[in-house]
């Protein structure tokens, strides 16, 4: 149906990232046709919301937010290439819902089912495939993006190149991604060959993680980061292929039902005791042997879809997750040191996870680097858990390492630009094409000093 | 099926075809906007509709186009076996009450245009056997409501009227299907405040899919609108007055 008379401006809601801190009231659109108008801006594009910390979140209160999930039409599939042309507004929900059983998957895929095709580029996300497939950005053939001036402009690895390598992980500040082109995946069955094996440390587990990148598409360790001593990095690693026809055998798929977490959990119900004893009965319960078996791509890549809402189990202040990757060179020390340093604080974290990354791809401020990343939540307690991050990062960068922007919400901008060798590329690419910062967030003013 | 479409475009309309689409359901698109619906037309091929899936002009205010619009979905499809209509107008009840000729476009479109266009088409489906022809209404059409009574009452004639080509017709084999969609989060709604139970264009689509099979003759879509609009209707008067939605 249609309106006769075009709504007002969008009235003041507050927005925040999947960690719900920080929060700031902003004007948010979500129009069937993504298109820019004059006088709404500075202008931060949103997907799905599942950025952790402020990707997506105004620059001022008052800012202009263009949620693009209702952009969302396939434009074109070739059957025979995996090629799919869409508007990036599409989540890897829908590509799922609707092609898996036509046997294609996306090639890369974060932890979450619920994040937009436009997301996946701006954050350049990875996967469990890192190791062996790269980052979302190496299986993009093409970006239609809205620049600041109004154009159209179409870029891809072969046209526009220095566009291209800032906007895949320039976190949505080089323009208006609205169409992108990506290769999907061939897979015979919705079905996850998964195998796991309790580890009784660091080291087993990274060379766990090592042996397994060989013959295994898919891996990731999860460790109880609250373990001290030589009981360091225990955990348990998972590895997992897509299963074939013959391994599948007869199995239905059943949609399972969603749990919701229907209010803000109280904050001393994810205190220090609950969480160590919550870690220790996980890494208890698996024991050291190998398990496997044959389980959905659902549970196998997005446990947590399956509770609708579970950032609020952090309480109303929110929380914050901290994903860093150290490079191979500098051995685990980092990892233990990071963990080390978390201990330390007391801090507690419902799961830690860790993993071993392939090589960096070209684009700028991609995340992911050859060496190890580890992922933690944290619930945000102010300025102390800001403190405790900062303490983090400067291990990171004594080794050579970074952090994800799509987690981030307190990295300090002299900080970020340690990690990151290639920013002022990226940077004289953005003053090309948005010199007068049109898009704009509060990230963009944390990290890049654009003004508020 | 062999559905032509009016509103597959946008918001409720555009779930319902992809819904249809994914179980094969053979579409072709009516409306105003041939950019938009050439748009719908490839995203509903790739989501599995039969290809091609064409389109042709067709303005709910402009009656003397449909007959055209209907045979060119027959000749497309070689005799369509259902006509769904999502497509429409809307404004808020302050808009409207302030500008007469649009009061009177919504009207036109709403109304008289579905009426003619479902009339004309259930018709044609009883004379080849049959078919199905569902129209989207609107709760608001269920009791007027202070805050929207004219948009309501553009959707209490047209829920009559399906009401009544139900019952006068499924003799003769055409199903006639009313959905009442209570407020659902679409870009028609955009900037109205959300209230409790607010649906997703999805989930609805979902629900109007289940009724269509079941041969239902109403739904509402969430369905909890059916039990809130029952408490609605059984208001008294002096309650009416009083309350300010």
């Amino acid at each position: 149906m249609a309106r006769l008379i075009p709504a007002a401006s969008a009235a003041l809601e507050p927005v925040a990232g999947w960690g719900r801190h920080p929060i700031v009231p902003g004007r948010v659109e979500r129009p069937e046709h993504l298109a820019l108008r004059a006088g709404v801006e500075p202008l931060v594009p949103r997907g799905l919301g599942r950025a952790y910390g402020d990707a997506a979140v105004p620059a001022a209160p008052g800012g202009h937010v263009l949620e693009t999930t209702r952009a969302d039409r396939i434009r074109d599939f070739d059957p025979v290439t995996g090629r799919l042309r869409c508007e990036a507004g599409l989540s890897l929900a829908e590509i799922l819902r609707v092609f898996v059983p036509r046997g294609w998957f996306p090639p890369v895929t974060p932890g979450t089912k619920f994040v937009t095709v436009g997301a996946c580029v701006a954050c350049d996300v990875h996967g469990k495939n890192h190791h062996r497939d790269g980052s979302f950005g190496s299986f993009v053939d093409r970006i239609v993006l809205l620049t600041a001036d109004g154009r159209l402009v179409e870029c891809g690895p072969d046209r526009e190149r220095e566009l291209f390598l800032a906007t895949v992980g320039g976190m949505g500040l080089t323009g208006l991604i609205v169409e992108v082109t990506l290769r999907l995946r061939r897979v015979e069955t919705p079905w996850i060959v998964l195998e796991t094996q309790g580890m009784g440390s660091l080291e087993s587990m990274l060379e766990g993680l090592r042996l397994s990148a060989a013959h295994w598409p898919y891996t990731v360790g999860w460790i109880d980061c609250l373990a001290q001593g030589r009981d360091v990095g225990r955990g348990i690693l998972m590895r997992g292929r897509h299963a074939t026809q013959v391994e599948a055998g007869t199995r239905r798929v059943r949609r399972a039902p969603r749990l919701r977490v229907p209010f803000d959990a109280p904050e001393w119900l994810l205190n220090p005791l609950f969480m160590r004893w919550f870690n220790r009965l996980y890494a208890w319960s698996h024991g050291r042997t190998l398990r496997r078996r044959i389980v959905s791509y659902d549970a196998f890549f997005y446990p947590l879809d399956a509770v609708s809402q579970w950032n609020r189990l952090y309480g109303r202040r929110g929380f914050l997750q901290y994903q860093c990757v150290v490079p191979h060179a500098a051995g685990p020390a980092p990892v233990t040191a990071l963990l080390e340093r978390l201990a330390a604080a007391g801090a507690a974290s419902f799961l830690a996870v860790i993993k071993d990354c392939g090589p960096a791809s070209d684009a700028y401020l991609s995340f992911p680097l050859e060496g190890i990343t580890l992922a933690l939540d944290l619930p945000y307690r102010g300025a102390v858990t800001e403190a405790l991050l900062h303490d983090m990062n400067a291990i990171v960068i004594d080794h050579g390492g970074r952090v994800y922007l799509a987690k981030d919400a307190v990295t300090r901008a002299g900080d970020f630009a340690r990690m990151m060798p290639r920013l002022p590329e990226w940077r004289a690419v953005r003053d090309r094409w948005d010199p007068g910062r049109r898009f704009r967030s509060a990230l963009s003013v944390r990290l890049f000093g654009d003004p508020v | 099926m062999k559905v032509a479409f009016v509103g597959a475009t946008r918001g409720m309309g555009r779930a319902l075809a992809r819904r249809l689409a994914e179980r094969g359901d053979a579409i072709f698109l009516l409306g105003r906007d041939a950019d938009e619906m050439q748009l719908s037309a490839r995203d509903l091929e790739a989501r599995g509709a039969p290809v091609p899936v064409g389109q042709a002009s067709l303005d709910l205010s402009r009656p003397d186009g449909f007959g055209e619009a209907l045979d060119a979905a027959d000749r497309a499809l070689s005799r369509i076996d259902a006509l769904v209509v999502t497509g429409g107008l809307f404004a808020g009840q302050d808009e409207l009450a302030a500008d007469l000729a649009r009061l009177g476009a919504l009207l036109h479109a709403n109304f008289t245009g579905t009426v003619l266009l479902c009339q004309q088409a259930a018709d044609r489906l009883a004379a080849r056997g049959g078919g199905l022809i569902c129209a989207f209404s609107s709760v608001a059409g269920d009791r007027a409501r202070r805050s929207n009574y004219l948009y309501g009452a553009s959707k209490a004639g047209l829920s009559v009227f399906l009401d009544g080509l139900d019952l006068a017709y499924r003799d003769r084999g055409v199903r006639v299907l009313c959905v009442k969609p209570g407020f659902v989060k679409t870009a028609m709604t955009a900037g109205l405040p959300v209230p409790p139970f607010a649906g997703e264009p999805d989930a609805v689509a979902r629900d109007v899919v289940a009724a269509m099979d079941a041969g239902r003759h109403v739904v509402y879509a969430p369905p909890v609108w059916r039990w809130i609009m029952l408490v609605i209707r059984a208001l008294p008067r002096v309650v009416m007055r009083r309350v300010r939605f």
